[in-house]
């Protein structure tokens, strides 16, 4: 079925078809990710692919245009291509070891260690909060520096729009500003539950599914729905851009910070057995902290990549 | 090892070539996004049905199971979706930035225009 889909995105021509079908597709890979036991990146992938990606396509699409010409080339040679590299990949997967067997090679070697030893290491239940945040913490700061800095890419290729001044009040028009008031209620109903929902993701993430980039990037989703119903100018009102940018290092100076913190008491960068005299109690307020300062890049990130796009489809 | 147990690779080496197809036959800048978007996914789906043990569970740890899947690609796949989207989005504003300079988001036509400039100096 996701293939289907997928060969459906490669045939169409009209963008819009296609950047709704690519979320459909990101949808039904959240559930194979389910089906397959991996429900942290099945949550993210549900929130990332089929929300904000979706999302930004479409803010492209309206200043890019819907349509996409026909190709002049003839479509012969990249199919061969394609089913010449195709055919040497499967080939090559005969060697591979078989689906769902535990005695594959990559279920050892260092898998082994995580699964047995963290609960008694780091003493949460989440094993994959446990590798993320204590095991791979560098790994995962890197990750959060990834995303700040491809923010600061789309800043410096777009911006984000200045708010209007005061002094030229945007037409007061009520049927423009006021547009679909049903679903303005709906989002008002709804805006306070996501945000919930993206507080309980982050701060559950040590014993269920979750944890700072999924809750940064459902907590983004919020504001981008109060965006997307009552316009860019009230939504700036709401998380002023100067205020996003500021928490989207601070995210990154929190996790970093910590890393320093378990410096100044002894331990190695990022060691958080050293937070506290007792080492577990260490390791479960070392991931809470850093959780939260991936959360805050996620979500501040999101929300100006947003802004700038939003301001680009407004000008236009 | 019976003949389904290398399924899960060759379902995502198809999405893999859909995903390289469209990047290299589209012309369109969006749509390459879109390729190349349905290309890392389709690595996503390799790690996941790689670290997936049959009869194993999520790895959260409960009393009733003693196998879980393994959470080591998990983690890698969790924090490259979240870096993918990040890149989706300089991508994009790339696209923008092109549109503004050639009024256009057709690699032909860019080529067409960017050959013009270079004639015309």
């Amino acid at each position: 079925m996701l293939a289907i889909t997928a060969i459906a995105v490669v045939r169409f021509r009209r963008l819009f078809t296609v950047v709704m079908l690519f979320g459909i597709y990101s949808l039904l890979s959240a559930m194979i990710f389910v089906v397959l036991d991996a429900v942290d990146v099945a949550f993210t992938e549900a929130a990332v692919g089929a929300g904000i990606s979706t999302v930004l396509m479409l803010a492209t699409l309206v200043t890019t245009g819907r349509h996409e010409k026909p190709p002049r080339h003839h479509p012969l040679l990249p199919l061969a291509v394609v089913t010449v590299t195709g055919a040497g990949l499967i080939w090559g997967t005969l060697d591979m070891p078989g689906f769902g067997n535990p005695a594959d090679p990559v279920h050892h070697h260092v898998a082994d260690r995580y699964v047995i030893e963290s609960p008694r290491e780091i003493g949460i239940p989440n094993m994959v909060t446990s590798v993320l945040a204590s095991y791979r913490g560098y790994d995962t700061m890197g990750e959060v520096i990834v995303v700040f800095t491809a923010l600061m890419g789309v800043l410096s290729l777009i911006g984000i729009r200045r708010q209007r001044k005061q002094s030229t009040p945007p037409p007061e028009n009520s049927a423009t500003r006021r547009p679909y008031p049903v679903l303005q209620v709906m989002a008002i109903l709804l805006i306070p539950f996501i945000i919930l929902f993206a507080l309980y993701v982050q701060f559950h993430g040590d014993y269920g599914p979750g944890g700072g980039f999924q809750a940064g990037v459902i907590f983004a989703a919020a504001i981008i729905l109060y965006t997307l119903n009552f316009g860019l100018d009230d939504a700036m009102l709401l998380a002023p851009p100067k205020v996003v940018l500021r928490l989207s290092a601070l995210g990154v100076l929190i996790y970093a910070g910590t890393g320093v913190v378990s410096m100044l008491n002894g331990g190695n960068y990022l060691d958080y057995n050293a937070l506290s005299h007792d080492p577990l109690q260490g390791q479960h307020f070392g991931i809470l902290v850093i959780e939260l300062g991936v959360g805050i890049t996620v979500a501040a990130v999101m929300i100006a990549i947003f802004f700038a796009f939003a301001g680009k489809t407004e000008k236009q | 090892m019976n003949a389904f147990s290398l399924f899960n690779y060759w379902i995502v080496i198809i999405l893999m070539m859909a995903g390289f197809y469209t990047v290299i036959a589209s012309g369109n800048l969006v749509k390459k996004i879109v390729g190349l978007n349905i290309f890392q996914t389709s690595v996503f789906i390799m790690y996941i049905s790689m670290g997936k043990v049959i009869g194993g569970t999520a790895p959260i740890v409960t009393v009733n199971s003693e196998l879980y899947s393994n959470p080591l690609p998990h983690v890698l796949i969790l924090t490259a979706i979240v870096v993918a989207v990040a890149t989706t989005a300089l991508g994009l504003s790339l696209v923008i930035r092109i549109k503004e300079a050639y009024h256009s988001i057709e690699e032909d036509d860019i080529l067409a225009i960017s050959q013009r400039e270079d004639e015309a100096e």
